[in-house]
């Protein structure tokens, strides 16, 4: 289990790094954080003919707040948000996604742009970006653009990258003052991919009404899911609507089919995670007001 | 910018174990082959190279990381720790000194790469959970012990460190 | 010197706590294993191209690209080896041949098509990618039902049909019983098949040293056993031109590097037809698809009971999968068992008809519980079917049922002789630590709060000490008699005081971590009187130099049984001749010294007392003054054979193992209906280990059989699809318990040292592989008001038990 033949490069400036990516298109891949190319390359799954090493960029290993976002560079661990008081402060759903992710030595490794860039629709951080609808910000020797988690997840694998374009950052929205979250997950060991996953945002006004709802599925379809709530605003979350809720996203969604689920016992996953996650967001909320 | 032909070798140059280092490696070289064949550090063991079993853990900058998924093009200009940093036969660390007494190890394959993370580990969390240590362990696999002497291993290290500091 | 009237007695040390020998070196990272190993220069590397397909016709293979690549020394097919060696031998009648790479067919994904040897395996693998095999597909046999049916495709066309065994037996008067029975209870069971994978891989570095047309092997081989003998055969050298070296460390086998020998020979001939030294170490997907696994197994059972529960009679019908080969041991997995397959339980009939089946997966061989879990499942969940269905308490059916105290020794109607035990004693241990009552209470409130709450309880009985005889149970009576009867079951060891009188033991036995040389210097500590510290034991096993037998080697949980026995007689015969000479200098009879704190002393007269040392230092430099016949030096080896161990006699009884333990689970959980999740709430384990010879690396061994059942309970399996594609060919998917899916167990003992052997003590490290499968099952079935259970109980399994 030994790697092909790669030719490697450590650019120190992102300009160094969009010229190589540019020069090479789709013979070269970014090596982030490894813990889903280094497999990959390990199998031969993979063999691109070069590898372009992004760890050298000191400039992307920053996390810094930018209107109304946390902005995540694209060499930030993803050990080090956990062990930032003020990230997690800020995105509290990091807190709860984070831990989920692999193990800890994986995650002293794994990057959150490289969980974005890999585009696992079982991935934590997808369905986190998703359903905060954040976004992140994209580098080539071209220019640079930005975009919303809804159009980087194209299918399994895959986003809307180009061959020469690089992650610089993500952008993960900050929580408004009455915003609640809860993110969970089935997965078969601690640390592993989960079957299904799922996270939501939601918000209360003082009668107990819903003022604001984002649910995002994870491992139920080719991408991260954001299932639609709209018609739930200004309702309150009485079992009735719950049970609503958690049966169209059984439904909504399109899960494969494997020998650890079948797609039926994904939906049904779906269906109790997303029930019991709304039934303690509530009760939480109902704790909190009395 | 730094680079590697695939077929030359790169010249890296490294602190290991606290002493500098500087052998030859080809780029595809993973850091755990680099340790065990160019630097002879067998102490760093494989047992899946895909990153799941934890056997190959070793330091890099002070934080546990898997050696199978790093090329040891990677580690030029830093501290790589196996678990040769510890403590010796006759001068056994406190961590080491716990896993003998509890019988936390049996095969011993495992056991450099889980007493890299928890040192590690020891070293961040002062008075740690059962779950805490539990959650860092799930990172490794070990097939002998069913893991309760190593659970225990490490909480009593961690409490004789406390001891020892107050 | 103080006066001392009384005896000086040595120090105990056997059945202390003691921390091991062997942990300074493995904790500093210092040990040895097969990889850190280079013992020959010039050492080139092998990668193995492996079949894509479960079954097809090779219809060529071209190398010609491969070979150009710089750095490729050769590339070895199957062909080639056909040529140059045996296929290997195994115990059944049928000829399925079988070599250590695919010759003409593949027959599972992941068997080996061709043998790259490079100058470094990263080259090796570059070259696998450069070899074309051009493959005919043939229908793939993947499931037991298919290998079963008249018209499946044979995967040994010379043997015409996949089932390559069976046979049939009858104990006791089994149709009599069935007559007589009140009810008969019925039920098929299947048994999945997963692998014990060893944190270390396998590792072979092979040498063929031309010049004397012998080959040198390491290996982290748990043998040599049997299996060196078939080796040689298979390379076409006597034995004494096949040299076996295991490392001094091996990181964990668990049955699973019993199997390594297919791969010793592969590379053995690498070496051979390349000219250089030849290393392997296998890859974790390499290992997934083609090391060794336990079998799959499907059983019918019929109990004919009465309906006070009492059970009249068993009969059993297994067939197992042996998958692709029949490799030796195999078919000793349906072997194993077969003189205990009536259990903890006195039932004085029993009729087994066992078939063996190949089919397109990988082949199979030991695992940690070989057989007991298969055998188990079975018989233990029958159990609980037969209280249900009589609508009895199930610890009534089991406690009258369970042989009694003043029944032991139990003879079992298939030969096995259960040495001794405490059955009901151990159950009611079990409840009492388990808070039986509260339990069931715990059990009932939550169901009434809506959960699905279940109770489980298994029984098992645990050999210890395999005889080499089982295995001929497979081959009828006719055969059997043609050569000779077979019982060997022995270890030998070899106790060495040099001339300083340091000491020196060699074992057999090829240790993974079971703490032989701890225990090892403790029987000889506590015999010699000596300093545990000052005791080397060597346990790296060398063919050519090592004193083995060929039962030698670490399986079946025989060191306690057999090979510390072995390891005791060989100090008692150091002390008789240290003692010897001692009382000769002391002019006192040989039974007044005693040997204690490093020397021999003569009772009553401490201060004629003579340091051990100076004992040694005579019998090498000054043989004249030893007295008379006594032979220079101090070198001593012990055999020892269980004697109760005998060769299956013509009734086709055998006494499979030397001794056996006992042990009794039950466990509490809690299924969660919508997500399929178990969450176990409380576990008690109680053992009968016979004579604890060390209690820490005791429960170590509890408790690491414990999560290898809890693994096959919960997670772990060999997933194949209708066209023979491994699915859990990656650690990602063939899950094995971390940390965290480990729930708190609670051990207890109930110890009864067998009478049949000097140290009484017995296996331990098996019991929970084979109980605990069955325990979650049982409790799941409780649970869920379910009988047709089928592990691992993975969420999805769950569910879909829910969906009935
Ligand atoms: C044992 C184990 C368990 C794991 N469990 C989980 C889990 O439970 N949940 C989970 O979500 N993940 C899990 N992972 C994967 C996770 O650890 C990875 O961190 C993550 O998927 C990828 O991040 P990375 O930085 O390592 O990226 P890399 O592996 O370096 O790269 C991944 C892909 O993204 C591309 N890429 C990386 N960064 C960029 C960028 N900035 N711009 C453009 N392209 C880029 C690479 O070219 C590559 O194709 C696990 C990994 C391991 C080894
Ligand atoms: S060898 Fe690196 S994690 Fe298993
Ligand atoms: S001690 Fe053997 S794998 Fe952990």
């Amino acid at each position: 289990m030994k790697p092909a033949r790669f030719d490697y490069y450590l650019p120190s400036t992102l300009e160094e790094a969009l010229a190589k990516l540019s020069e090479l298109g789709s013979e070269g891949k970014v090596l982030a954080g490894g813990q889903s190319l280094v497999p990959m390359l390990n199998m031969r799954i993979a063999q691109p003919a070069a590898l372009i090493d992004i760890n050298g960029l000191v400039e992307l290993d920053a996390v810094a707040c930018e209107n109304g976002a946390l902005r995540v560079g694209a060499t930030v661990r993803q050990s080090t948000l956990e062990r930032s008081d003020a990230a997690l402060g800020q995105v509290p759903l990091l807190a709860q996604a984070l831990p989920l992710i692999g193990h800890w030595q994986t995650r002293n490794r794994g990057t959150l742009c490289g969980s974005l860039a890999h585009a696992d629709p079982s991935a934590e951080l997808p369905l986190l970006l998703a359903v905060l609808d954040g976004s992140v910000e994209v580098h080539s020797s071209r220019g640079a653009r930005t975009i919303a988690a809804r159009d980087l997840f194209v299918s399994f694998f895959t986003t809307s990258l180009e061959a020469d374009e690089l992650i610089v950052a993500a952008y993960v929205p900050v929580a408004p003052a009455r915003r609640c979250y809860a993110f969970d997950e089935v997965a078969q060991r601690h640390g592993d991919f989960a079957l299904v996953s799922v996270a939501c945002a939601a918000e209360f006004d003082e009668q107990g009404a819903l003022a604001y709802l984002t649910l995002a599925l994870g491992g139920a379809s080719e991408v991260p899911l954001v299932v639609e709530t709209a018609d739930a605003l200004g309702r309150h979350a009485d079992r009735e609507l719950i049970a609503a809720l958690a049966e169209r996203a059984s439904v909504a969604c399109d899960p494969p089919s494997d020998h650890h689920a079948s797609a039926a016992f994904r939906r049904q996953l779906v269906r109790t995670l997303t029930g019991r996650m709304l039934t303690a967001l509530l009760r939480r909320e109902e704790a909190a007001a009395t | 910018m730094i680079s590697h032909k695939a077929g030359e070798h790169a010249a890296i140059a490294l602190t290991l174990d606290g002493a500098p280092v500087v052998e030859q490696a080809p780029p595809r070289m993973l850091l755990s082959d680099f340790l065990r064949q160019a630097c002879g550090k067998t102490e760093v063991h494989v047992g899946c190279e895909h990153g799941v079993c934890g056997a190959c853990t070793v330091r890099v900058d002070g934080r546990p990381v898997r050696s199978c998924l790093m090329f040891a093009v990677q580690v030029a200009g830093h501290r790589v720790e196996t678990v040769a940093s510890l403590g010796t036969r006759d001068d056994l660390s406190m961590l080491q000194r716990q896993f003998h007494e509890h019988h936390a190890l049996q095969c011993g394959f495992c056991t450099p790469g889980i007493l890299s993370s928890a040192q590690a580990f020891l070293e961040e969390h002062t008075d740690p959970t059962e779950r805490e240590v539990v959650e860092m362990l799930s990172g490794h696999l070990c097939r002998c012990t069913g893991y309760r002497a190593i659970i225990d291993a490490v909480l009593a290290c961690a409490r004789e460190r406390r001891e020892g500091i107050s | 010197m103080i006066e001392s009237p009384a005896r000086t007695r040595p120090r105990r040390w056997i059945g202390e706590a003691v921390p091991r020998k062997e942990d300074p070196a493995l904790l500093t990272g210092a040990g040895r294993f097969i990889d850190d190993l280079d013992p020959f220069p010039n050492t080139h590397h092998a990668a193995i191209l492996r079949s894509p397909h479960a079954h097809a016709r090779i219809l060529s293979i071209d190398s010609t690209r491969a070979l150009v690549l710089e750095g490729v020394k050769a590339v070895l097919t199957g062909a080639r080896v056909a040529e140059i060696s045996q296929p290997f031998h195994a115990g059944i009648t049928e000829p399925v041949h079988f070599y250590p790479i695919a010759v003409e067919k593949v027959r599972y994904v992941g068997e080996p098509v061709a043998v790259v040897v490079a100058k470094d395996r990263y080259i090796a693998e570059d070259a696998l990618e450069l070899i074309d095999v051009e493959y005919e597909r043939l229908e793939p046999v993947v499931e037991i039902d298919r290998a079963l049916a008249d018209d499946s495709l044979p995967l040994h066309e010379n043997v015409g049909s996949n089932v390559v065994h069976e046979r049939s037996f009858t104990y006791g008067e089994v149709d009599a019983a069935f007559a007589a029975a009140e009810e008969i209870v019925e039920a098929t069971f299947r048994f999945p098949k997963y692998a014990s994978t060893p944190i270390e891989t396998y590792g072979v570095i092979a040498q063929y040293q031309r010049g004397t047309d012998t080959y040198a092997i390491h290996a982290n081989f748990q043998g040599p056993f049997v299996l060196h003998t078939l080796l040689a055969s298979a390379l076409r050298v006597p034995g004494n031109r096949l040299r076996i070296l295991v490392p001094p460390d091996i990181g964990g086998s668990f049955g699973i590097k019993a199997l390594l020998y297919p791969y010793m020979g592969l590379i053995a001939l690498a070496s051979k037809e390349s000219g250089v030294p030849v290393k392997w170490i296998e890859d974790r997907l390499e290992h997934l698809c083609a090391s060794s696994s336990l079998t799959d197994r499907l059983t019918n059972v019929q109990a004919a009971v009465l309906r006070d529960g009492t059970i009249l009679a068993l009969r059993l019908d297994h067939v197992d999968n042996v998958g692709a080969y029949v490799r030796a041991p195999e078919p000793a997995c349906l072997y194993r068992m077969h003189g205990t397959s009536t259990g903890a339980y006195r039932i004085p009939a029993l009729a087994i008809h066992n078939r063996l089946v190949t089919t397109n997966k990988l082949p199979t061989g030991l695992n940690r519980g070989y057989g007991g879990q298969e055998h188990y499942f079975a018989l233990e969940r029958t159990m609980a079917i037969v209280a249900k269905r009589l609508h009895l308490d199930r610890l009534d059916v089991v406690r009258r049922n369970l042989v009694r105290a003043d029944e032991f020794p139990y003879h079992a109607p298939a030969g096995s002789v259960l040495d001794s035990g405490d059955y009901h004693t151990a159950l009611d241990e079990a409840l009492r630590l388990a808070g039986y009552q509260e339990l069931l209470a715990t059990r009932d409130r939550a169901r009434a709060r809506g959960r699905s709450a279940g109770i489980g309880l298994a029984c098992v009985v645990e050999p210890s000490g395999s005889s080499m005889g089982y295995i001929t149970i497979a081959l009828p009576l006719e055969q059997r008699k043609r050569s000779l009867p077979k019982s060997g079951a022995a270890e030998a060891v070899t106790i060495a005081l040099d001339p300083s009188g340091a000491i020196t033991v060699r074992l057999g036995t090829a240790p993974q971590g079971q703490g032989h040389q701890t225990v090892t210097a403790q029987i000889v500590a506590e015999e010699l009187g000596v300093a545990l510290e000052s005791i080397e034991v060597v346990a790296e096993v060398d063919t050519q130099t090592s004193p083995w037998t060929i039962a030698s080697g670490t399986y079946s949980s025989r060191f306690a049984p057999i090979a510390a026995v072995a390891v005791q007689q060989a100090a008692r015969k150091v002390a008789m001749k240290l003692r010897t000479i001692a009382a000769q200098e002391c002019n006192v009879p040989v039974d007044d010294i005693d040997l204690a704190e490093g020397l021999a002393i003569p009772r009553g007269d401490r201060s004629k007392a003579i340091p051990i040392k100076r004992l040694a230092g005579l019998a090498h430099w000054n043989p004249l003054a030893l007295p008379s016949g006594m032979e220079p030096g101090v070198y001593e080896t012990a055999y020892y054979s269980v004697p109760i161990l005998e060769a299956p006699d013509d009734q086709d009884r055998v006494n499979s193992s030397a001794v056996y333990g006992f042990v009794v689970d039950i466990c509490l959980l809690d299924v969660d209906r919508e997500t399929g999740k178990i969450e176990i709430q409380r576990y008690v384990s109680v053992h009968d280990t016979g004579r604890m010879l060390n209690p820490l690396l005791a429960e170590g061994q509890i408790r690491g059989g414990f999560a290898h059942g809890l693994g096959g309970a919960l997670m772990e399996e060999m997933v194949y699809d209708e066209n023979g594609a491994l699915l859990s060919g990656t650690f990602v998917d063939y899950l094995c318990p971390t940390a965290a899916e480990i729930p708190p167990l609670v051990i207890g003992h109930v110890d009864t040292p067998s009478p049949f052997t000097p140290l009484g003590a017995k296996g331990i490290g098996e019991g929970n592989s084979m109980s605990v499968p069955v325990t979650i099952a049982n409790a799941v079935a409780d649970a869920l008001g379910v009988d047709d259970i089928t592990l691992p109980l993975t969420p999805r399994r769950v569910w879909e038990l829910t969906q009935r």
